[in-house]
């Protein structure tokens, strides 16, 4: 299971939470971050990597109001919608070099 | 300095420090992330393509998304190497550790797209993960009398070098159906793997499999990628004869010239986008008031150099779409 809820760190209900993640690193904890961060419901967002030998990384959403999983959801498919602008922009323009180019 | 309160934001390289200016307009910068706005200002154009390297333009972007993006090009995006070796014979003067070593890092032509990670090592090779190779060689006295004068090694011994050309691809199951040889093996002929003399002799035999860079970098797809931001130069005031001579050389190549304007040499900004932005003008005081040097701190130059498995276009999308995979999975993780 990739994503857990840590038990035990200070204080934990549906508007705080502390999300680990099996198997991440800084190139998804600090993505998630700055998006997260951004929103304007949520009070606190941070990532660690509590050790470099484990290989888990640790999401921690602090809310003024709502669920911190909401967040962290809402987080993903925000990357997931820059992904795909990402990379319809780019064919895009690279096809338009390639045509230039052969052109 | 007004002529640099335009629409860009940019930083300004000063002696020893930076500062921000302020710009006019906001940009992605400094306001809350949003996928609409993001949608309307990200720019990608591509400047440049050479067989295996590329370098293209990320305009309007936050710098952590260029960072993601070059992290996950770097070690998460897979490619295939020789990960196992098994040595039947080596006589050589070089160590089985390092021979694995050294063969471990040639890189492959493979296209890892057409392959499965690995995902258990005791189970028997598989067609759709892994690729075997065999290195097999012996050297001997060349008995070719007409080079009997010559004192190169290469001329009095037969295989004195093994290189690359020499692993010879092995098909299992229904590669070979599927793969050419130049599809699979290694990219490059001529790489050195060792040197021997008469009496030496190698057998080996190779597994290859995928896997990322995290792992170990001899799977990263790159050579490097990496990015930088888009310097900016501006002469705010004119810098004549002499004086533009020795300012055109505290720049790169090409990034001023010299044109005439009423019988004086005047120094213009031909090109800032390549210059290292190295703070030469500074050494000369009375240079370093009539150039501002800056920073563009939303347009990325990135650039990527693929080691040849992969073409580069082909390495960033693989990396979005890795990320875009992960974000997808996590989700449907967290949903149910």
């Amino acid at each position: 299971m990739p994503v857990a809820q840590l038990a035990s760190s200070g204080v934990s209900n549906d508007g705080n939470k502390t999300f680990v993640f099996q198997g991440e690193g800084h190139t998804l904890g600090n993505a998630l971050r700055c998006i997260i961060s951004n929103y304007s419901d949520v009070q606190f967002c941070g990532y660690s990597v509590p050790h470099p030998a484990e290989n888990k990384m640790h999401v921690r959403i602090q809310m003024y109001n709502g669920k911190a999983i909401d967040a962290l959801k809402r987080g993903l498919e925000d990357l997931v919608k820059v992904c795909d602008i990402t990379l319809e922009k780019f064919d895009e323009e690279f096809n338009t070099f390639k045509s230039k180019r052969e052109s | 300095m007004d002529t640099l309160h335009d629409e860009k934001h940019r930083i300004i390289l000063n002696e020893h420090k930076i500062v921000n200016n302020n710009s006019t307009s906001p940009t992605v910068l400094d306001d809350k992330f949003d996928i609409k706005k993001f949608r309307k200002i990200f720019r990608v154009v591509i400047v440049r393509h050479e067989n295996y390297e590329m370098e293209f333009d990320l305009i309007g972007l936050h710098p952590f998304l260029a960072n993601t993006f070059r992290r996950l090009i770097l070690s998460d995006v897979p490619s295939m190497a020789i990960e196992k070796v098994h040595i039947l014979n080596n006589t050589s003067i070089i160590q089985d550790e390092i021979l694995a070593h050294r063969l471990g890092l040639i890189p492959l032509k493979a296209d890892p797209r057409l392959f499965e990670y690995k995902s258990n090592w005791s189970a028997a090779a598989n067609e759709k993960d892994t690729l075997e190779f065999e290195l097999k060689i012996k050297c001997s006295n060349n008995k070719d009398s007409s080079k009997k004068e010559s004192s190169r090694a290469e001329d009095i011994y037969k295989n004195t070098n093994v290189y690359s050309k020499h692993i010879k691809w092995i098909p299992t199951g229904n590669q070979k159906s599927k793969f050419k040889e130049s599809d699979v093996g290694p990219i490059h002929p001529d790489i050195l793997i060792a040197k021997m003399r008469p009496g030496h002799e190698l057998d080996l035999k190779l597994v290859a499999v995928k896997s990322n860079g995290r792992d170990h970098a001899k799977f990263s797809p790159v050579a490097t990628a990496f990015y930088r931001l888009l310097p900016d130069i501006k002469i705010v005031k004119p810098v004549e004869d002499e004086a533009a001579y020795r300012l055109q050389k505290c720049f790169s190549p090409s990034v001023i010239t010299i044109r005439t304007q009423n019988n004086k040499k005047i120094a213009v900004v031909k090109d800032s986008r390549y210059d290292t932005s190295s703070r030469n003008v500074f050494k000369y005081d009375d240079l370093k008031d009539s150039v501002v040097m800056s920073k563009i701190q939303d347009h990325f130059i990135f650039t990527i150099e693929s080691v040849g498995a992969m073409q580069p276009e082909v390495i960033f999308k693989e990396a979005v779409t890795i990320l875009k995979d992960k974000c997808l999975s996590l989700l449907a993780e967290l949903n149910s």
